[in-house]
């Protein structure tokens, strides 16, 4: 196998956006993408893009047609993958195994949703497909109540707070008012999200991500080719992924997602790196408990001492480790499928320096983590400034 | 989400008896019911198995925001059970006071209904628990 680099990123702006549709969004990011990347375009050798139910979004299925079709780029290999809110993360690593392999050279990575066509209530619907539809969500479990179910536990094993949960959120604003591409640029404050009303005990309106319209795109390249296009590409140098069962109730552990602790061992074994290396982290806070499990998982901090880490401030930006820089999927937004890939825009734009206001200083390793539905698929992979 | 009559008549013996599998390689009992055992994979043996229906709480919600179909139960609680074969299953906690609902606290289950489809005036029944 040979080296893969991110040599070009493309992100919309994240939120409602009444006036364009799925088509506008991914070819926007796609644009942005070649032409960060400096090429013509006619390098690419095939797309890979991730949605997770543009069917029920938007009534339209066959994405990998439509993305080559839309960005003029017939006939070449188009396809779209799955995997819940890990779609996007998916579709990055079929693209790597692409390029890696030796099949292709410059490949091009979508991640896209466009959430907001239907009520808040149909998309609760298409989204709770994430999770196991016989067994959860026909007996009337929603998203967030999977998540407050491991929020529970967590608290009764570890003594972790409402508080402390409130203040992922808290930082992840404060962090999304310095993103000009986050969904809500608004500090919010404890107390707010204290008394922001539960939407499933202990998880309050503020502790839950919000519902989005984005795109994001990437393009990778051979590492031993990326000098051609750019002098600072950025290595994907681990990449990792589980699974486990797709409903909740099936898991031995419920404090922990052990697909997260699956995929980053792999991530951290092919990169040769531990925690203790990562300067910053894009992690999957679809819930304020889901990132407190993550820095655990991921080994940042222990089992148990995630939600006092978050409370001490020790997560914030420019602190022990900056999570989230972006404002995460609860301030910059969660358009599903984009996910996954505006993590690693986010974590490519750290490692060049780029990332304006909410720099990280120093870093040398960045790390992203996708989840898909309530743990049934991670992906974990670690970016390196290849100077 | 609509569901149609095969797909409520295809569960009834897991969803009105609390009907799973157990592995007679290695003793192992599964909710709802599987073809596979993962520990054991091919060497395995599934039969059916009635699960317990008496456990504790191992955590719970209290679900103010409902899905489509449960908009008129607000706020309802739902619970994982910890039956008395360590199987746990998740499930709608009724006629449980407030002041009960507590991880560790003993749960049996009860036959209601869950929901009631609008369109084609399907009446889906199953399980429930409640604290006793
Ligand atoms: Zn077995």
């Amino acid at each position: 196998m040979r080296g893969v680099s991110v040599i070009g990123t493309g992100l919309t702006k994240f939120g409602e956006h009444w006036s364009v549709g799925f088509r506008e969004l991914i070819t926007e990011a796609a644009v942005k993408s070649i032409e960060d990347a400096n090429i013509e375009g006619k390098e690419i050798q095939a797309i890979f893009g991730g949605t997770m139910a543009s069917g029920s979004f938007i009534g339209q299925e066959h994405i990998g047609a439509l993305i080559a079709d839309q960005l003029g780029m017939n006939p070449i290999p188009s396809i779209r993958m799955e995997a819940a809110c890990a779609s996007g993360s998916v579709a990055l690593r079929s693209a790597y195994f692409a390029v890696a392999s030796g099949m292709y050279d410059v490949v091009a990575v979508g991640g896209v949703e466009k959430m907001t066509d239907i009520s808040t209530e149909e998309a609760a619907t298409a989204l709770g497909g994430a999770g196991d539809q016989e067994w959860e969500l026909f007996l009337g479990a929603t998203f967030p109540a999977l998540y407050a179910l491991l929020a529970r536990r967590h608290m009764l094993e570890y003594g972790t707070t409402e508080e402390q949960m409130a203040s992922v959120s808290v930082k992840n604003h404060a962090n999304g008012v310095l993103n000009p591409y986050a969904q809500f640029q608004k500090e919010i404050t404890i107390d707010e999200v204290m008394n922001s009303g539960y939407i499933a005990s202990p998880l309050k309106l503020l502790d839950c991500s919000p519902i989005t319209d984005g795109a994001a795109s990437l393009i990778l390249c051979a590492s031993e080719k990326a000098r051609k296009y750019t002098d600072l590409p950025i290595e994907i140098v681990g990449t990792g992924q589980a699974s486990d069962t797709l409903a909740l109730s099936n898991r031995a552990n419920m404090t922990e997602l052990n697909a997260t602790k699956e995929a980053a061992k792999q991530a951290y074994s092919q990169a040769k790196v531990d925690s203790s290396k990562i300067s910053l982290a894009e992690v999957h806070d679809c819930f304020s408990i889901a990132e407190i499990l993550a820095i655990e998982d991921l080994g940042f901090f222990s089992k148990g001492q995630g939600g006092k880490a978050s409370m001490d401030g020790r997560t914030a930006l420019n602190s022990d480790i900056s999570i989230n820089t972006s404002g995460g999927l609860k301030a910059c937004g969660h358009p599903v499928g984009a996910t996954g890939i505006k993590q690693v825009c986010e974590v490519v734009w750290q490692l060049r320096n780029e990332a304006g206001k909410r720099q990280v200083e120093g870093a040398e390793y960045g790390l992203t983590h996708n989840v898909g539905g309530s743990g049934a698929t991670a992906v974990v992979n670690i970016l390196k400034r290849a100077d | 989400m609509k569901r149609s009559l095969p797909l409520l008549w295809r569960r009834i013996n897991e969803r009105y008896n609390l009907v799973g599998s157990i592995c007679q390689t290695c003793n192992t009992p599964y909710f709802p019911s599987r073809k596979i055992c993962p520990k054991c994979r091919r060497k395995g043996k599934l039969i059916s198995q009635k699960m317990p229906n008496e456990g504790k709480i191992f955590t719970f919600t209290q679900v103010h925001a409902a899905p489509a179909g449960f908009e008129h139960e607000t706020p309802y609680f739902m619970a994982i059970i910890q039956l008395k074969n360590d199987v746990k299953v998740l499930a709608q906690l009724v006629d449980s006071p407030v002041e009960k609902v507590k991880i560790g606290a003993n749960a049996k289950m009860v036959f209601r209904k869950i929901y009631e489809d609008n369109h084609e005036g399907a009446i889906a029944y199953g399980y429930k628990f409640k604290i006793v």
